[in-house]
């Protein structure tokens, strides 16, 4: 008899493009491990399997000491028009140099190794989307679904 | 390291976090068991990763080495 998989349940709940990639880097690599994932997409994290905007999400200076930057830099100056871009170009030019897969790669990489990805439908509901609006292969469920699945999970976490 | 022992090899240089293991993985999948791979590899982290992907899918990694700052693993399919 095959033994069980072990299982994953992760929560993604930020839409900036920094945090976009620890959940989609959790789970492409669990999978490879030969470990069942799914990711649930709530609040914010929607943006990330949303088909207009996952393919521009950006970074927030504000707020966010820890954003590196060429030359010493006040963070209250990320309040200034223009500086989400600049922080986000910054933080691209930063992914490509480590040649790191885009958003949508990697999320295309985790829905193709069969990710189970789950849009939580207050949030859609919230911000009037549809199942339509998602990316081919992601479902739509709410709380209990999560739970159904993380209940038998060995790793859970909230990102 | 014998490198003739290995059915593919498999060139992953200069790819970060996670894709080496992933591409790894894929590799392995393309092949039968008892068949061997050779990765080659420069990010650092996948001197752990690697093996412990191994060790999780139940895959041998026959030897490793390390030169010029690239890690070469021979790995082979058992599942």
């Amino acid at each position: 008899m095959e033994e069980k998989k072990k299982r994953m349940a992760l929560i993604a709940s930020k839409g900036t493009l920094d945090m976009a990639y620890p959940p989609l880097i959790l789970a492409s690599t669990a999978v490879a491990m030969d470990v069942e994932v799914e990711i649930f997409f709530t609040l914010y994290g929607v943006d990330i399997v949303n088909k207009k905007k996952y393919h521009s999400l950006q970074v927030a200076p504000i707020a966010n000491p820890a954003m590196p930057s060429p030359v010493p830099f006040p963070n209250i100056l990320g309040v200034l028009p223009g500086m989400t871009g600049m922080a986000t170009m910054m933080m691209k030019g930063m992914i490509k140099k480590i040649n790191w897969p885009t958003i949508p790669e990697l999320l295309h990489v985790c829905l193709e190794s069969g990710v189970k990805m789950i849009a939580c439908t207050p949030t859609l509901e919230m911000t009037g989307l549809s199942k339509e609006d998602l990316v081919e292969g992601v479902e739509v469920a709410g709380a209990a679904e999560f739970l159904d699945f993380a209940l038998d999970a060995n790793i859970s976490l909230f990102i | 390291m014998d490198k003739s022992k290995a059915n593919l090899a498999v060139d992953l240089k200069g790819l970060a976090c996670p894709m080496p293991v992933l591409k790894t993985k894929k590799a392995l999948d393309s092949l039968q068991p008892g068949q061997v791979l050779l990765v080659e590899v420069t990010d650092k982290g996948s001197k752990a990763d690697i093996p412990a992907m191994l060790r999780r899918t139940g895959n041998e990694l026959v030897e490793m080495d390390e030169k010029d700052n690239v890690f070469s693993f021979l790995i082979k399919k058992v599942k």
